[in-house]
């Protein structure tokens, strides 16, 4: 037992005799680990192990570390190092050092100098006392030096003060390490000679250096000299003076060229497009917008359509500025003529027209080309900034907000020719006249309230609200001030508000309203998420005020004229067809509620009902969408006007009653009326108030609600023919038309629909396919043949994100790091019990040698007492 | 002698009422009368001033009475038994104190009478102060019976005085909901609240006798406004709250078991609603029956033939009364025919559009939770549904489309109405019946359920995404009814307002140029702007 640990001790000795190469060399010494797989191109640490070695060092590691802390272990007394700082591991060295020795300093001075009154401290350098190294200066000053002098003098005064002893001897050692007993025979003054010989020849050996270096940059000047005029081909000064060189004559050829390359040359400019070229672009950004508006419709998710991606350069400064292909023509010629001179001579002819147009038209239009221009600019910054978060993507998005911006110029262009130039002719005359009586000013700056707003508008016009909103846009462009943008967003609540209380006067100034859509539209382009705020919270507050009523009353009035304007309002800005819509999709809730919850009690109702129910239609007529109220209402408006109520064949929905206070608000109260009406359209103010002149008045009034509310049916039933309930959901409305109202419906124009709508109704196909489950995709089955994944990066997990790798590997290395010390830890344990084993049989063998010792002692003593008594006895 | 002299003093007075009466302070005057029986006389200012016609004299005049005989009655200086004339009396032969004490107690009964005509005050204050001046009274007379208990079987409490006033609160003429809900404070008294039912009891009886069971709207609206709030208390122990304390033999006192009060309790629903009811108060009393009315009944089952003739009625009059007879048939062992016929038959376009629809989707489920109810039936409530489906509003059908969807599920055999190969895939029309009434006869099973198919075609994302479900076998798991019952439309358009402004907002491309175009819009083509 006792044995192992001196094995280990004496292969230790042996090994620590033996140097490292031939340990390694030793068969016995090395372990080969054995590789399963040899990787091409891996280098690997751990092919060959030296466990002897790496245990004794362990072992030696124990020794040093935990076998002292075990003999010191339950032991009181320590050796503490108390000096300053020995344990801080912060501090840096050489301020533990400064510090120490200051403190030193401090004690030296408080014990010795404390009367010592006006005596010099004594002043050392690198520990010597300066007092005494002044004897030796006359000597290193002697020296004429140079730069190397520091290293020199340090060497004499260490060979000075240090008593050179060492110092040579390490030199020695360093330059001799072969022979050993030569300089140890030299005796210290022939040291001291041959050390100033060495010095002197060193210098000697640098001044040559010197010199030779000196020559050797003369003779490159030189040389430098002869070698540059034959590569630069030109003489120097004074020589070129001398014989100036004759120019090649020019010629007639050359010249014109470079003349012509230093003309100016036309600037280029956009081309003109063709109208043929300008209806294309129109068509297929139009296609673009329809195609995106069917997706929205689906309510597919925005799936991000990654184009290939474009080529970004390195120069590419991302400002959205793309060089124009078109912009650099070749210089060429055709059907003989420059095709360069053409284009700017037309370019320009036309640009003076427009100009004179727009200064005549007010010179807003002059504004509104560079508005346009200016709203590009903020949308590409706009853009800009997304993109910075979306690094990936922003070559694609750079190519959208290009095209976003061509399509946007041109359209606004394009609505401006539209607009402006069919109407340009009065509005001239229009904008002169006025311009002349009432001064319109220019500019006007943005209201902040919604009582500027209305001071702002008062008492104009409405073509004049409309310029006024137009100029107050142009003058308060989010590109020509910083707080603008904020302004302009605060207007667009603000107009919308005030069409509200535009609708709520009466009467209601509708044709104002009408006026300022435009405005209120391009407002709404340039903030949409404004736009789309405010939107909502007029629509929230009405939906809101409906629902208090609701609860409390169990139904609620119609919708008031300003919210059935902005449900139309919504449809103008905003998109009626998306699947889901922040605007669109709660307006239509709110049409829905409105035509289940306010019950008709008047024709004022009724029409309100009807409007809505256009509004409906309006809503559904692109996505046709189904909306049960809709056909609810108005086949209880039908309902409305059959006389006789008994007979059913169909049942009413509420809010109508099938019979009851108000349920006959449409029949006629003298059934031959219907003799002299004639179809009109029905005015937005009756939803607020009616007021008839007589009963034939009055029932042409009903007859026209009628003869609208067929209409409405007859394109619902358009809309919902596809449907696969179509003739269920129409069931009421058939069993009205074909059995209860053919004696109402007595005109012509009436009855024209009524055999319309029927025929609709007829035409639809009452069979239909069951229902089953959409057939799902077959499950594959299992296959055995593997399959076979293309890897290129070997040695790495796959298909997990950052965090888990991280996680991943973290969890490896604590798993790593806990085997480790558990090992450690064992070894340790098992080095101290051999440790305590060794003691344990040191103790006993010394206990041994000392019993034999007495036993020793005791025999011979034994012996000479025996022996003394056989004496005595003989 | 001296009374009468003092009396005939204080008349002359009365007559040539001066400015200064006004003035002067009642509640030395009630001290006075406190004080010495001398000033017993000045009663009759009190009095005066309980029927003046400012506000502010008749509410200290009430407080003023209030204390005055409540601190007589404690005294017990009011004349107990019978109560003789009060002329025989005073001019009888019997002691000054006993003649005093008569005296007393006409002035008393003089002022309850006054008080009870002040519960039909116009002004609001008035009627409460006497009414809280009443009630005090009432307990002080509980606390110290003017009647002899040895003959009287209703131990002590002051059932006549509690009678009036009910009779005075149940006014025919008058809506009294304000005064009766501060009535109802007093009922938190156990025994008030037990001898205040009886007295409706009779009220009602009486009254509605009179009027030959005709409709009496205000008269029953303050019936039920007084007996729809009373609370019962659920257990024995509870009954721990009385105004008046009875001495001797409380454990036999009527007033002290809670088997009483839940007959009484019983007996006064009954009575109420044994006469013919207007048909908004049918209405509120289907709201709370099952809650409110059912659990403190002794029998509820006696409630049979009214929930019976309400489930008839129709509309959501049956709507309501299915609760009621949920709990009879769930608890109390109610057998009812045709009770899956009748619902189904419930089931018209109105249900998603009258208030209770939550309510009744709720015991809908629950009726049709049973796993033992066969396919047609659910078949037919399922296609029965989704026909009606088509009328339905948007909060509505987030309703139905999951509890169709449900019962598919309960129902495995069901599924056919949403997943039906054939072999011949040819077309056919809808063979399901809407108009048959009974749910065995209408094919329900023959069908699909297109009109699921229709409705994934509806306009609200929401309800076109639910409705899609069916495209694909639906999941094992039920869906939560009770989420969507209460949703309101308000909350829709909430959650549609709220959860944007993320992405960019989507815009018409088309410009828009005026309100109403004629060419393209259909409001352009019938409406104009005038």
């Amino acid at each position: 037992m006792g044995k192992v640990p001196k094995k280990h001790s004496v292969a230790d000795k042996v090994r620590k005799v033996k140097t490292s190469a031939e340990i390694k060399n030793n068969p016995f010494e090395v372990k080969i680990n054995r590789k399963k797989f040899d990787v091409l191109g891996r280098k690997s640490k751990h092919d060959v192990g030296l466990p002897g070695v790496s245990r004794s060092k362990a072992i030696n590691k124990r020794k040093e570390t935990l076998l002292k802390e075990y003999r010191q272990k339950n032991k009181s007394s320590k050796f503490i190092d108390r000096r300053f700082g020995e344990y801080d591991s912060k501090m840096a060295p050489e301020e533990k050092i400064l510090q120490r020795f200051a403190m030193e300093r401090q004690r030296a001075i408080e014990k010795k100098d404390m009367y010592n009154l006006n005596e010099e401290e004594e002043l050392t350098h690198y520990g010597q006392s300066l007092s005494e190294m002044e004897k030796f200066t006359d000597m290193v000053n002697s020296d004429d030096e140079s730069e190397e002098k520091g290293r020199l003098s340090a060497e004499l005064t260490a060979s000075h003060f240090g008593g050179g002893g060492g110092l040579l001897r390490k030199k020695s050692a360093g330059e001799h390490p072969d022979d050993d007993g030569g300089p140890k025979a030299k005796s210290r003054q022939e040291l001291i000679e041959e050390l100033i010989h060495k010095s002197k020849q060193e210098k000697r050996e640098r001044q040559v250096q010197k010199e030779e270096a000196q020559e050797l940059t003369e003779k490159l000047d030189h040389d430098w000299k002869s070698i540059q005029t034959l590569m630069v081909r030109k003489k120097p000064k004074a020589q070129r003076d001398e014989t100036p060189v004759e120019k090649p004559k020019l010629e007639e050829y050359d010249k014109m060229v470079r003349e012509l390359g230093f003309e100016m040359k036309a600037q280029p400019s956009e081309k003109m497009k063709t109208p043929e070229e300008l209806a294309r672009e129109d068509r297929e950004k139009l296609q673009k917008l329809e195609a995106d508006r069917l997706r929205r419709m689906m309510g597919d998710e925005e799936p991000e359509v990654a184009p290939s991606r474009s080529h970004v350069s390195a120069d590419d400064l991302h400002d959205g500025f793309i060089l124009d292909k078109d912009d650099k023509k070749t210089l060429a010629y055709q059907d003989g003529k420059w095709n360069l001179d053409e284009e700017p001579v037309e370019n320009g002819a036309k640009g003076e027209e427009e100009e004179e147009e727009e200064e005549v038209g007010g010179g807003s239009n002059e504004e509104a080309e560079e508005e346009v221009d200016d709203a590009s600019s903020e949308e590409e910054e706009e853009k800009d900034d997304e993109e910075e978060e979306e690094e990936e993507e922003e070559g694609e998005k750079e190519e959208d907000g290009h095209s976003d911006l061509e399509s946007e110029r041109e359209s606004e262009e394009e609505e401006e020719d539209e607009e402006v130039k069919p109407e340009k002719s009065k509005e001239e005359r229009k904008a002169q006249q006025e311009a002349a009586k009432a001064e319109l000013p220019y500019t006007f700056t943005v209201p902040e309230s919604a009582n500027d707003l209305e001071k702002l508008l008062c008492g104009h016009t409405p073509d004049n609200q409309r310029l006024i909103m137009a100029r107050t846009q142009k003058c308060n462009h989010p590109s020509l001030a910083v707080g603008n943008k904020l302004k302009l967003q605060k207007l667009v609540g603000l107009l919308l508000d005030y069409l509200g209380e535009l609708a709520c006067r009466s009467p209601p100034e509708l044709t104002t309203i009408d006026k300022l859509i435009p405005e209120v539209y391009s407002l709404c382009q340039m903030f949409p998420q404004a736009a789309c705020k405010s939107m909502q919270t007029i629509l929230g507050d009405a939906a809101h005020s409906m629902e208090e009523v609701l609860e409390v009353k169990g139904n609620a009035a119609f919708p008031t004229l300003d919210v059935l304007i902005y449900l139309k309002v919504a449809a103008l800005l905003f998109p009626t067809s998306d699947f889901r819509h922040p605007v669109t999709t709660p307006a239509l809730l709110y049409i829905g509620q409105a035509l289940t919850k306010c019950p008709v009690r008047s024709l004022e109702d009724v029409t309100s009902g009807l409007v809505l129910c256009c509004l409906a239609v309006e809503y559904v007529s692109f996505s046709k969408r189904f909306l049960p109220e809709l056909i609810n209402f108005l086949s209880g408006t039908l309902h409305l006007a059959v006389r006789d109520k008994t007979s059913a064949g169909y049942s009413v929905v509420p809010p109508f009653r099938s019979a009851g206070k108000h349920s006959d608000l449409l029949v006629l109260s003298d059934p031959e009326s219907w003799k002299s009406w004639s179809r009109k359209t029905l005015p937005l103010s009756a939803t607020q108030q009616l007021a008839f002149k007589n009963d034939v008045h009055a029932d042409h009034y009903r007859l026209t609600c009628v003869y609208t509310c067929m209409e409405l049916l007859s394109k619902c039933c358009v809309l919902y023919k596809d449907l696969v309930c179509f003739t269920h959901i129409f069931q009421p409305i058939t069993a009205l038309l074909s059995q209860h109202l053919s004696f109402t419906l007595l005109t012509e124009p009436l009855k024209e629909l009524r055999t319309a709508i029927l025929e609709v109704l007829g035409a639809a196909p009452l069979a239909r396919s069951r229902l089953v489950f959409n057939k799902k995709k077959p499950v594959p089955l299992k296959l055995f043949t593997p399959k076979i994944v293309q890897v290129l990066d070997y040695g790495k997990k796959r298909g997990q994100t950052r965090e888990q790798k991280e996680e991943h590997r973290l969890r490896h290395k604590y798993k790593k790091e806990f085997k480790g010390a558990l090992r450690e830890i064992r070894k340790d344990t098992r080095f101290l019990a051999s440790e305590k084993l060794d003691d344990i049989m040191r103790r006993d063998a010394e206990r041994k040698r000392k019993v034999k010792e007495l036993f020793g002692s005791l025999a011979t003593q034994e012996g000479e007492w025996k022996a003394l008594k056989r004496r005595k006895r003989k | 002698m001296a009374p009468s002299h003092k009396r005939n003093v204080k008349l002359g007075k009365l007559s040539k009422p001066s400015v200064k009466i006004a003035k002067i302070d009642l509640n030395s005057t009630v001290d006075n009368i406190l004080e010495s029986k001398k000033h017993a006389n000045d009663v009759f200012d009190v009095f005066e001033f309980l029927q003046s016609e400012r506000e502010k004299d008749v509410i200290t005049a009430v407080e003023a009475c209030s204390n005055l005989f409540s601190t007589l009655l404690e005294r017990k200086e009011l004349f107990k038994g019978k109560l003789p004339a009060e002329d025989d009396a005073l001019s009888g032969e019997c002691s000054a104190e006993d003649k005093y004490h008569i005296f007393i107690r006409h002035r008393y009964n003089n002022c309850v009478e006054m008080l009870l005509e002040h519960l039909s005050h116009e002004l609001h204050a008035i009627q409460e102060a006497s009414l809280c001046c009443l009630m005090k009274f009432a307990a002080a007379e509980g606390q110290h019976p003017l009647e002899d208990l040895d003959w009287s079987e209703h131990y002590s409490f002051p059932r006549e005085l509690m009678q009036a006033i009910v009779d005075r609160l149940l006014s025919r003429t008058m809506d009294k909901s304000l005064l009766i809900s501060r009535f109802h404070e007093f009922l938190e008294k156990d025994d008030i609240r037990y001898y205040v039912m009886s007295s409706i009891r009779e009220n009602v009886g009486k009254v509605m006798d009179k009027s030959k069971g005709e409709v009496m709207p205000v008269y029953q609206h303050n019936v039920f406004t007084l007996i729809s709030n009373i609370s019962m208390p659920k257990e024995e122990s509870e009954l721990s709250n009385f105004m008046v304390k009875q001495e001797a033999k409380h454990e036999h006192w009527k007033a002290a078991k809670l088997i009483e009060h839940k007959r009484t309790f019983e007996r006064m629903w009954l009575g109420f609603l044994k006469y013919k009811l207007p048909g908004n108060m049918y209405k509120k009393v289907l709201v709370i029956l099952h809650d409110a009315i059912l659990p403190h009944m002794s029998k509820p089952t006696l409630m049979i033939d009214f929930l019976t003739a309400a489930y008839d009625v129709g509309g959501a009059i049956s709507l309501l009364a299915l609760n009621g007879l949920f709990v009879l048939m769930h608890e109390h062992n109610l057998d009812y025919p045709d009770f899956y016929k009748k619902l189904y038959n419930l089931l018209e376009p109105s249900i998603f559009h009258v208030k209770y629809r939550a309510r009744f989707f709720h015991l809908a489920n629950l009726f049709l939770s049973s796993s033992h109810l066969p396919v047609y039936l659910v078949a037919a409530f399922a296609k029965r549904l989704a026909r009606l489906a088509l009328t339905a509003p948007p909060t509505a059908l987030l309703i139905v489309l999951p509890f169709i969807y449900n019962l598919i599920r309960r129902h495995p055999s069901s599924r056919v109405l949403i997943h039906k190969p054939s072999a011949e895939d040819e077309p056919l029309e809808d063979p399901y019946l809407m108009d048959e009434d009974d749910p065995a006869q209408c094919h329900a099973l023959e069908s699909s359920l297109w009109e699921i198919k229709t409705l994934q075609r509806h306009y609200h994302p929401d309800v076109a995404k639910t409705a899609t479900l069916i495209n694909t076998p639906l999941s094992q798991k039920e869906d939560d009814i009770s989420e969507v019952l209460e949703i309101t439309t308000f909350e829709l358009m909430e959650r549609n307002l709220k959860q944007t402004l993320t992405k960019s907002i989507p815009l018409e491309f088309e410009a828009a140029t005026q309100l109403l175009s004629v060419g393209k819009d259909v409001m352009g083509q019938h409406f104009c702007l005038e």
